[in-house]
């Protein structure tokens, strides 16, 4: 039997690893992919919970997360999408029109 | 043997999330991110939710990220990121950051779990894993989340659509939107509606 | 011996066996079958009928120049072939192919995966069978191939959801998506495609674009896109993309066949033990081998569909038709009918 503070203690260094990634990549695209493992291992952390009191709550939030995951990529990849066209780069430094 | 499962595929996962967000060309991170999905969708099984497991490659590895990788080929986005200056320093930051980060995330968990252990873990519980007892409960206590989230993903549909369209065929669309998005309209509504093609716009 | 562990690794070798010797059956059948629809004679030089004409196609792979441009992205370029054939292989895990044998007193169910969400894990599966696609058509540093591999990843991930809805009708009146029990249910009803033929026939559009088979071929299309996603491979790589194209059409040949035909069952047939499940073995391998030989009638009959036809046929005339179905069988079955 494996112990479930293994299995939080990769969902925090998935999380942290996601969270380094959304800080440092200039890449519009790459914050979004480091942002979709931080949820993964949100996901993860609820299912060892789940495991861990022997209730299917966790699992059911995590079907939520999936779901809500699923809107957000789209919205935010059409996003990106309309911002090309319009200042043709997606690198996070250039666009900076809301800085004064 | 469950021990060598979970040590073998959470190195897996820890190694190709490292190449997501490490690796310069945003492809490899995206393939990274489908071996990191695959691998935790394993760690859901030992964990006993096998329905998720196999929720998690349908949907997330198996539709969200192949739609990263097209938005990635439509705008043409594979070409390596420029290398800023006084990298190494931004490197060596986000590495110590993320130690931080983990060291107070995992200690946080860690203190929950002590807390709330009652003793070793029971063998995994029909009621658990069974599909059935979880589609009971998905569609009786947790209906309107169900919903709501249903016409989250419609919303999510019409702004996707919306916002991805061309200026050219919001300006043509029959309805008033298109032409009050763009800042065209006119008086006069134009007549000649077209649906707006697939295959956006990529240079 | 643990015999559960025995039988596991007995039910892998048969499937892997059966699916690897379709690729050289298929084959021939789609260069003879062609050649009968075209009225020309088509391979008759090796051996009887031709037959022999897919050894020497294997033999001459194995001795072609594999050529690796310099230009690509040797990683991806290595991995897509790869990454095409492995779900292939494995969807068909689920699929049973006769009744329960009794063996040493343990009950041996006749599929190799014997999962709680087995068409789930069937179309989770196939759904990773665009990753192959698009990494060859990306890094074989090609517009070609790229605009190939674009078209490709668009229609598979449009038509998974038809498909998908098509399926999920299926499994409400079963209550289970294990397809075990969608076999035993159609063992005392009606075969499925009687009661859900709009849902059999969403199957089965889908199923063609699934395995980007004409008409829906565009990603790989020989007189417009040069050879689509697989332009840049040669010798044994190209031969490893036939090969996936082959195995996922019989998996998703047995699948179609096993939701809406009764899987490995004819009605009136009830055999237990070891001579139940040969027949059962042999019913399902003729019921996918008609399947598979319309397949190779339908690309042969008709002309390809343009790409805004194909988006516009998944999406505006599939997918209602599908969700239409679905609604009627969901209240047919709270109704009791179903």
């Amino acid at each position: 039997m494996i112990p479930i503070s293994w299995y939080l203690l990769l969902s925090a260094l998935l999380f942290a690893i996601g969270t380094a990634g959304a800080l440092t990549r200039r890449n519009g695209i790459s914050i979004f992919l480091s942002i979709e493992l931080m949820l993964n291992a949100a996901n993860l952390a609820l299912v060892a919970y789940s495991r861990m009191w022997d209730a299917r709550t966790g699992q059911l939030v995590v079907f939520f997360v999936l779901a809500v995951a699923a809107a957000e990529a789209a919205v935010g990849l059409a996003l990106f999408i309309a911002i090309y066209r319009q200042r043709r780069t997606i690198d996070v430094n250039r666009l900076n029109l809301m800085r004064w | 043997m469950e021990t060598a499962i979970f040590l073998l595929f959470a190195f897996l996962a820890v190694a190709s999330s490292l190449v997501v967000v490490a690796h310069k060309n945003p492809v490899y991170s995206t393939m990274g991110l489908v071996l990191t999905l695959s691998a935790v969708a394993v760690l859901f099984v030992l964990l006993g939710a096998p329905f998720l497991a196999v929720l998690q490659i349908l949907i997330y590895a198996g539709a969200i990220v192949v739609l990263f990788l097209f938005v990635l080929m439509l705008l043409n986005i594979t070409r390596e990121e420029m290398p800023q200056s006084g990298q190494p320093v931004q490197r060596w930051t986000a590495i110590l950051g993320a130690a931080i980060f983990f060291g107070l995330v995992g200690t946080l968990l860690w203190r929950v779990y002590h807390a709330a252990n009652r003793g070793p873990l029971a063998p995994l519980s029909e009621q658990l894993v069974s599909l059935k007892a979880l589609a009971g409960e998905l569609f009786a206590e947790y209906l309107l989340p169900f919903e709501i989230v249903g016409l989250l993903l419609l919303v999510a549909v019409i702004a996707a659509t919306v916002l991805a369209r061309r200026p050219e065929d919001a300006e043509n669309a029959g309805t008033a939107v298109g032409p009050v998005l763009t800042g065209t309209a006119t008086t006069e509504p134009d007549p000649s509606g077209q649906n707006p093609d697939f295959g956006g716009g990529g240079r | 011996m643990n015999v559960e562990l025995l039988a596991t690794a007995a039910k892998m070798a048969v499937t892997l066996g059966l699916l690897l010797n379709v690729v050289p059956i298929m084959v021939w059948v789609e260069r003879r079958g062609s050649a009968l629809m075209q009225d020309r004679p088509g391979p008759n030089r090796l051996g009887p009928l031709g037959l022999f004409q897919a050894l020497a196609d294997a033999v001459k792979f194995m001795f072609k120049e594999d050529v690796t441009p310099t230009a690509v992205d040797r990683p991806l370029y290595l991995a897509a072939p790869v990454l095409a054939l492995l779900p292939a292989l494995t969807t068909i895990t689920v699929v049973p192919f006769g009744p329960d044998l009794l063996v040493h007193g343990h009950v041996i169910p006749l599929v190799v995966a014997d999962a709680d969400a087995g068409v789930l894990l069937f179309l989770a599966l196939a759904s990773l069978g665009v990753y192959g696609i698009v990494m060859a058509g990306y890094a074989s540093n090609n517009k070609f191939s790229l605009l190939g591999s674009i078209r490709a990843s668009a229609q598979l991930i449009s038509y998974e959801l038809a498909l998908t809805l098509s399926v999920v009708a299926v499994v409400i009146p079963v209550s289970s998506f294990r397809l075990a029990d969608v076999v035993a249910y159609q063992r005392v009803h009606l075969w499925n495609f009687i009661p859900q033929f709009l849902g059999f026939l969403v199957f089965l559009v889908a199923s063609f674009a699934e395995t980007n088979r004409l008409p829906f071929d565009l990603s790989e299309a020989e007189s417009e896109l040069i050879a689509g996603f697989h332009t840049e491979y040669s010798a044994m790589r190209f031969a490893t993309f036939f090969m996936a194209e082959y195995i996922s059409m019989t998996a998703l040949s047995a699948l179609g066949v096993t939701l809406y035909f009764g899987g490995w069952s004819l009605p009136g047939v009830h055999l237990e033990g070891w001579l139940g499940a040969l027949v059962g073995l042999a019913v399902l391998a003729a019921k996918v081998a008609l399947c598979l030989g319309f397949f190779v009638w339908v690309r042969w009959t008709f002309p390809r569909f343009r790409y805004d036809q194909l988006m516009r046929l998944g999406w505006k005339v599939l997918l209602p038709i599908a969700i239409v179905n679905l609604i009627v069988v969901a209240a047919l079955t709270i109704h009791g009918t179903l």
